[in-house]
């Protein structure tokens, strides 16, 4: 969980420090704003928000609940990002949290937001791109690169080489 | 609101064809994923390691979310369906009975299995019990990863003269005769015809996949797999190699019963 909190901190700086505090109304804006303060436990500098897995959050009086869409079927990483939704929903709201997954559409990488797109080449990490031949090298924006590997550290991401500044770099599968 | 199995119960029909049609789906994606996890550590190449165990991570989580749905239908749960059945109580194809082998085995029966499975998986996109059509909808999506990379590697060992080329042949004809079974017809699949959970009959999309292979084999000049031996027996009868992996892959749970992580 300090892991966790850390996460939420670095997420928190970069959205502003915006706050809505205990006596904000529990209403669906407000719990989205809260979930763009929940990072991806694998790319901490995305939130939940940004990474467009949010499918629908639905404000009960009795309960708050948030479906989710899963980046890859089996990513190991959706049990901590449950977690970590439900406890930072009921610490601020107070109330309990029910998060389900789904597949009822697809998660696609085009569902990732401009400034997640920002923040993943901010720390050398291309964001997805329409086929190879778009892809970009993070640090020194040359088209001169190859893919080295579809298949990377983790299931999201592939490895590619920047022919122009010799650097390798990880780069988000467009799915 | 979700679309879960217990949410959308299926119609009375083609439960029994559902059930065995993910019962071997997720075998099938179990079996090849564990088999090739042993891959991890000692691939050939350090960015194959990491590719393979990637392959691997992403076969167990489709094996996961289907042993989910089978759950669901069948009262149980999924890490009972993988962990505690007698290995011949496992559905997967036999094509995938053959154990690891060389890197060339590897290749040949993933190549096999991913342009099988393609097939499989496009008459199952639309169909129309939702749960299941909604995870093959994302299943698709990362198995298009999974047929480039494999293609890639059929490729490079083809065309390599020499040993990866006479590997890759031995590999093909030990695997070939038993390649069909990945199509062998369930019990009740005619129902799940009729409800149009699934497009087509398996024997017609065993057709479709011999005539998709055909034009890579000849341009590869590589052994066309022959007709299966023994379709019956397609999903049965594993042999040594599955029982040796049922061992390696139920050890924590048969040491420690109820262990979670």
């Amino acid at each position: 969980m300090s892991e966790a909190g850390t996460h939420a901190s670095i997420a928190r700086a970069r959205s502003g420090g915006a706050h809505a505090g205990p006596s904000t109304p529990v209403t669906d804006s407000a719990v989205r704003a809260a979930l763009a303060e929940v990072p991806d436990p694998e790319l901490p500098v995305l939130s939940v928000v940004d990474l467009g897995i949010i499918h629908r959050v639905t404000v009960a009086p009795d309960a708050i609940d948030v479906t989710i869409l899963p980046t890859f079927v089996g990513c190991p990483a959706l049990d901590v990002i449950r977690a970590t939704i439900v406890d930072h929903l009921a610490e601020r709201f107070g109330r309990p949290v029910r998060v389900e997954t789904t597949f009822e559409v697809p998660w696609t990488s085009d569902r990732i937001s401009l400034e997640g797109r920002a923040a993943l080449a901010s720390i050398g990490i291309a964001p997805p791109t329409d086929g190879p031949a778009a892809m970009r090298c993070p640090f020194c924006a040359s088209a001169n690169v190859a893919m080295d590997s579809a298949f990377g550290p983790t299931q999201c991401r592939s490895l590619y080489y920047c022919r122009a500044c010799r650097q390798p770099f990880e780069a988000l599968k467009s799915v | 609101m979700s679309r879960s199995a217990a949410a959308v119960p299926p119609a009375p029909t083609a439960v029994a064809g559902l059930e065995a049609l993910l019962r071997s789906m997720a075998d099938d994606e179990f079996v090849i994923g564990f088999s090739d996890s042993e891959w991890t550590g000692i691939a050939p190449l350090l960015e194959e390691d990491i590719a393979m165990s990637s392959l691997a991570q992403d076969e167990l989580g489709h094996a996961a979310a289907l042993y989910g749905l089978l759950a669901e239908l069948t009262d149980t749960d999924a890490d009972a369906l993988a962990y505690d059945r007698e290995p011949g109580d496992y559905q997967h194809a036999r094509l995938l009975d053959h154990g690891r082998g060389d890197w060339a085995m590897t290749i040949a029966r993933r190549y096999l299995y991913e342009t099988a499975d393609a097939v499989r998986l496009e008459a199952l996109v639309g169909g129309s019990w939702a749960p299941l059509a909604d995870l093959v909808g994302k299943l698709v999506r990362e198995e298009r990863y999974h047929q480039m990379h494999i293609g890639s590697w059929l490729e490079r060992l083809a065309t390599a003269e020499g040993e990866p080329r006479d590997r890759l042949r031995a590999a093909l004809g030990t695997l070939g005769p038993d390649a069909g079974t990945v199509f062998t017809p369930l019990p009740g699949e005619p129902a799940l015809v009729a409800d149009g959970i699934l497009a087509r009959p398996m024997a017609e999309l065993e057709a479709d996949w011999r005539a998709r292979i055909t034009s890579v084999f000849d341009r590869l000049r590589l052994p066309q797999p022959p007709p299966t031996r023994d379709p019956e027996r397609g999903r049965t009868d594993h042999g040594d190699a599955f029982t040796w992996l049922h061992g390696e892959f139920t050890i924590v749970r048969r040491s420690d019963p109820g262990a979670t992580w």
